[in-house]
C-alpha cells in the first residue's frame, strides 16, 4: 500500500469537534471534557482541536517520515509502516519514555497512574486505512478540512489549493519539510507562527544527530582499543626494563 | 560473631538517620509500584524524564567515572603509586552502577521488561547502546572487585583467573566507560530544538565524557578524605594530592572548550540575558570549574587537605548542577510547564545514595578494601620507581 498522509485545511476547520468525537469512539476511549475545545491531549484522547485566535487547529501525532520515537526507542517499541502510520508495541516497551523527551512535536503521552503504563497516541486508524477506510477523523468531518489520502496526492492538493488563492493561504505547506517531513500536513490562511506551530524546527529528520554520534562508535572502540593495549604495552615495558636493571644490580651486589 | 553484631546494632546519630531514610524509601518504593508513577512522582506528559533520570542516572554513572579513570592510570599509563586507592574507588564505581541499575528499575514504567534490551535490538538508539555499556561495564566493574572478596575466603584458583585478565578487563572497562559516559550526552543530541541553547551542543557527549573524568577525579578525593577520617586508613596524602593537578589540567580543557563552543555557535550573548537559565549556567561553571581550578591550581590549598576535599566539593557541586540543568532546567521553558521533585522523588534519591554510602561502609569494614592491597593487587609483578632503584642502590 502507498504511503499516506493527512491534509488540514485550517481555514475550513469550523471547531465542529466531529474529529474528536470520532476519534473517541473509534478507539473506544473514555469521555475527558464536555468541550472537545477545552480538551487536551492525555492517555485517553489521541486528537484535540485547539482554538487559536479565531481559527482552530487539529493537534494529534504526526507520523514523521523518519520518525524521532523509532529512532530513539532502545527496544524498537515504535515502527513506520508503510502506509506512513507510527505504530507502538507495548509488548516491547519498557517505559523508559525517550520518545516522549524526544519527539519534536511533544505528542506522545502517558499512562502514568498505570502499573502497566502504555505510551499513547493517535495510530492512523491502521486497521480501517488498510482495510481501505479513512481514518476515523477524516470520514467525520462535515467541512473538509481534514483530508485523508496518498500522500503525493495530498502534497499536490495543497500546492494546488495555495498556487489557485494565492490570497487566502499563507504560502506554506507545514510538515512537507519540517524534521525530514510528516505525514499530517496543514495549510493556513495566516502564518504559523502565529497559530502557535513550532516554527523553528529545522528541516534535517532529527534522527540523524544522534546516529552521526553512533556512527563513531566503531571507529572510536577499535582504534580506541588498539591504543589503549600500545600504551601499556610501552609502559608497561619501560617498567620491565627498570626491574630488570634493579635486579642485575642486585645479583651483582650479592656476588661481590 | 556476637561482638559484630553488637557494633552494627549500636545506635548513632547517622544510624539512625540511615535508618530512617531506608524506611521511607521502602514506603515510598511500595507505593511506587501500587500505585504507578502518578502516586509519587511529578512527572506528567511535557515532563517525563525528572530527578530519578537527572540525578541517580546521569549524575550517579557520572560519579562513577573515577573507577575507570584510575584503571587507566594505574595498568595502562602503569603508573602504579596510585595501587592503594584502586580498590575503594573500583568499589565506587561498582556500588554506583549497581545503584543506577535499582534507580532503573524504580524509574521504568515496566521494569519487569528491562532485560528486552538483550533481544530486541535498535541499534541506531542512544538508549539502546547506553543499555548495553551499562550492562556489560557492571558485569566488568564486579569482575575487578570481585579479588577483595575472592581473598577474603581464598578462593586461589578464581583468582588467578581474574589476575591473569586484569588488562584485557581494564582496556575493556575503559571503552566501555568512554563510550556510554559520552553517550548520556548524546542522548540529548535529539532535542536541539527544544533545550535552551546555553546547553544544546553537538559537542554534549565530550562535555559529558570530560566532566565526568572530571567528577571521578573529585570523588576519589571525596572519599579518600572521608575514609581516612571515618577509617582512620593512613592514606598516602601525596598521592591523591596529585590527582588535584589532574583535575585542573582536565576542568581547565573543559571550560575553554565549553566557551569556545558558545563563541563558535555565535552564542556568547546569551551569558548576559537576564533569565533564570544564565544564572544556573554560570553558577554551573563558576562552581564546577573556575572556583576549583583557581583553587587547585594553589600549591598552598592543593598541599592541604581541607582545601584540597572543598576544592573536590566544588568540583563536584558543579557537577551535579550541569546535570540537573542539562536534564532539567534546559528543557523547562520549552516544555511550558515547571518541574519540581516531588518529596517522594528526593527519598528515592536520598534512598539510593544512603544505601550506597552504607554498603561502603560495610565493605570497607569486612573485606581487604583498605588492608594489604600492596601485596595482593592483580598485577603480575611490582613496579620499581626510579627513586626506589636509587635508594636500593645506596643501601650497603
Amino acid at each position: 500500500m502507498s504511503k499516506k498522509a493527512f491534509l488540514i485545511d485550517i481555514s475550513e476547520c469550523v471547531g465542529c469537534g466531529a474529529c474528536y468525537e470520532a476519534c473517541k469512539e473509534q478507539n473506544n476511549l473514555p469521555k475527558t471534557s464536555d468541550d472537545p475545545l477545552r480538551d487536551t491531549l492525555s492517555d485517553k484522547t489521541y486528537t484535540i482541536v485547539e482554538q487559536r485566535g479565531d481559527y482552530y487547529v487539529r493537534v494529534m501525532c504526526k507520523h514523521c517520515e523518519e520518525p524521532t520515537c523509532v529512532s530513539v526507542c532502545p527496544v524498537g517499541a515504535f515502527t513506520k509502516t508503510d502506509i506512513g502510520a507510527v505504530l507502538y508495541d507495548e509488548s516491547k516497551c519498557l517505559g523508559c519514555r525517550y520518545c516522549m523527551q524526544a519527539c519534536p512535536f511533544q505528542i506522545p503521552r502517558y499512562e502514568w497512574g498505570s502499573l502497566t503504563p502504555r505510551v499513547q497516541k493517535c495510530i492512523m486508524c491502521y486497521d480501517r486505512v488498510r482495510e481501505g477506510n479513512l481514518p476515523a477523523c477524516a470520514e467525520a468531518c462535515p467541512t473538509g478540512a481534514t483530508m485523508f489520502g496518498d500522500r503525493d496526492e495530498m502534497i499536490k492538493l495543497a500546492k494546488q489549493k495555495l498556487a489557485e488563492n494565492p490570497d487566502k493561504y499563507y504560502q506554506h505547506i507545514y510538515g512537507l519539510e519540517e524534521v525530514g517531513g510528516t505525514s499530517v500536513l496543514y495549510i493556513s490562511p495566516v502564518p504559523f507562527e502565529q497559530l502557535g506551530f513550532n516554527t523553528k524546527l529545522i528541516k534535517t529528520a532529527l534522527p540523524n544527530f544522534t546516529h552521526e554520534a553512533l556512527s563513531k562508535i566503531p571507529t572510536l572502540v577499535t582504534v580506541g582499543g588498539v591504543l589503549l593495549t600500545g600504551f601499556y604495552w610501552l609502559t608497561n615495558r619501560k617498567n620491565e626494563i627498570a626491574r630488570e636493571k634493579f635486579e642485575e644490580r642486585k645479583n651483582k651486589r650479592g656476588e661481590e | 560473631m556476637n561482638r559484630v553484631i553488637e557494633r552494627l546494632l549500636k545506635p548513632t546519630f547517622w544510624k539512625v538517620v540511615a535508618t530512617v531514610i531506608f524506611i521511607l524509601g521502602i514506603y515510598t518504593i511500595y507505593i511506587r509500584f501500587t500505585g504507578g508513577l502518578a502516586a509519587v512522582t511529578n512527572l506528567n506528559d511535557h515532563f517525563p524524564w525528572g530527578l530519578w533520570i537527572g540525578f541517580d542516572i546521569l549524575c550517579g554513572v557520572g560519579m562513577a567515572a573515577g573507577g575507570f579513570t584510575l584503571c587507566a592510570i594505574v595498568y595502562i599509563f602503569n603508573i602504579k603509586k596510585f595501587k592503594p586507592i584502586i580498590r575503594p574507588t573500583i568499589l565506587t564505581a561498582f556500588l554506583g552502577y549497581l545503584l543506577v541499575i535499582l534507580a532503573l528499575l524504580i524509574d521504568l514504567g515496566r521494569p519487569w521488561a528491562i532485560w528486552h534490551a538483550i533481544i530486541m535490538w535498535n541499534p541506531r538508539s542512544v538508549m539502546f547502546e547506553v543499555a548495553w555499556c551499562v550492562m556489560l561495564y557492571t558485569t566488568v566493574l564486579f569482575l575487578e572487585f570481585s579479588p577483595v572478596i575472592l581473598e577474603k575466603f581464598n578462593v586461589e584458583k578464581i583468582l588467578k583467573v581474574i589476575k591473569a585478565i586484569t588488562i584485557p578487563l581494564v582496556v575493556i572497562g575503559i571503552l566501555l566507560s568512554t563510550l556510554h559516559q559520552s553517550s548520556l550526552g548524546a542522548l540529548y543530541l535529539i532535542v536541539p530544538t527544544k533545550m535552551h541553547p546555553l546547553w544544546y551542543s553537538t559537542n554534549l557527549p565530550w562535555f559529558f565524557y570530560l566532566s565526568a573524568i572530571g567528577v571521578g577525579c573529585a570523588m576519589i578525593i571525596f572519599e579518600s578524605y572521608l575514609s581516612a577520617k571515618a577509617f582512620k586508613k593512613n592514606l598516602e596524602f601525596e598521592l591523591v594530592s596529585d590527582i588535584g593537578r589532574w583535575i585542573v589540567v582536565v576542568m581547565s580543557a573543559y571550560l575553554t572548550w565549553r566557551f569556545m563552543d558558545l563563541l563558535l555557535n555565535d552564542k556568547l550573548n546569551l551569558l548576559f540575558v537576564n533569565s533564570v537559565e544564565t544564572y544556573l549556567f554560570w553558577l554551573e561553571i563558576l562552581i564546577g570549574a573556575i572556583i576549583p581550578i583557581v583553587l587547585l591550581s594553589q600549591n598552598k590549598i592543593r598541599l592541604n587537605r581541607l582545601g584540597l576535599f572543598i576544592s573536590a566539593c566544588f568540583v563536584i557541586g558543579g557537577f551535579l548542577l550541569n546535570r540537573l540543568n542539562v536534564s532539567v532546567t534546559s528543557l523547562q521553558a520549552t516544555a511550558g510547564v515547571s518541574y519540581f521533585p516531588s518529596v517522594y522523588e528526593i527519598i528515592v534519591t536520598l534512598f539510593l545514595v544512603t544505601i550506597g554510602v552504607v554498603i561502603f561502609n560495610l565493605a570497607v569494614q569486612y573485606l581487604p578494601v583498605y588492608e594489604k592491597t600492596k601485596e595482593t593487587i592483580p598485577v603480575e609483578f611490582e613496579i620499581v620507581t626510579d627513586e626506589e632503584l636509587r635508594t636500593e642502590t645506596i643501601k650497603p
